[in-house]
């Protein structure tokens, strides 16, 4: 039903234009402070122990970036894994099913964490 | 009418460079940070199922091969960490002259590595 320019605009030879390109730069960009803020809190606080690990998740901003660090990580995993299957596996039918393979192992433990976090903070 | 089209020659067929051999590591570790995320819903899954579960959990981390797991998840993360500030670099347009790309390439070695070193120092050094 497309016209012929409308069917190639935005299009590169990946077949869905710089979106995905674009997105994976952006929870990259959203995850260099959420990691830098992560790795020393989990080596000052969250090691100490189980209660120290429940006291920290239940600061509010504590959780925040908690939920933030999550979902960034699983997208940006999604995004990139996309990528590596895109180009190394040839066949078209495994292709597709290992990208929805990761895309829904990347919702449902992004989800499961995510949900993880407001049962602490809640 | 069925011989197949010339392909350009594969991957094996060069040497090794520094550039090849980073550009590949990016990918290496982003696929380990991305199975190893999985301790991460772990331990958010433990801490959420009460202080027994956490307890099986911290057991099994503490255990010497969980540690040499986590040395090398933590080497991963932050070599994927400043590789990935150095393809933004890129991707905004810069350091792209061969004698930055070296030098770019070295830094986010020696970073990662210092990185590494210093947390685990840290770890045990401090904490433990």
């Amino acid at each position: 039903m497309k016209s012929d320019l409308a069917k190639v605009q935005g299009l590169g030879s990946a077949k869905h234009g710089v979106g995905h390109w674009k997105i994976q730069r952006l929870s990259a960009v959203g995850m260099i402070p959420l990691i830098l803020w992560f790795i020393p809190s989990l080596m000052l606080t969250i090691i100490s122990g189980y209660n120290e690990a429940i006291l920290w998740i239940q600061n509010p901003f504590n959780a925040t970036g908690l939920i933030l660090l999550l979902g960034t990580i699983f997208f940006h995993a999604s995004l990139g894994l996309q990528v590596v299957i895109e180009d190394y596996v040839h066949s078209e039918g495994l292709k597709i099913i290992s990208i929805i393979f990761v895309k829904l192992s990347s919702i449902l433990l992004g989800v499961l964490s995510i949900l993880c976090v407001l049962k602490i903070f809640l | 009418m069925n011989r197949p089209r010339p392909l350009s020659p594969h991957l094996q067929i060069y040497k090794p460079q520094i550039t090849s051999v980073l550009s590949i590591m990016h990918r290496i570790t982003g696929v380990s940070l991305s199975i190893g995320s999985i301790i991460l819903v772990a331990w958010v899954v433990a801490l959420a199922s009460g202080l027994e579960s956490y307890s099986h959990f911290i057991n099994i981390t503490n255990h010497w091969f969980s540690h040499l797991i986590f040395f090398g998840f933590t080497f991963a993360l932050y070599y994927h960490l400043s590789n990935g500030i150095r393809h933004l670099f890129w991707d905004a347009g810069f350091g792209f002259e061969l004698k930055s790309v070296y030098l770019s390439g070295s830094l986010v070695v020696v970073s990662a590595f210092l990185m590494t070193m210093a947390t685990w120092s840290f770890i045990y050094f401090l904490r433990i």
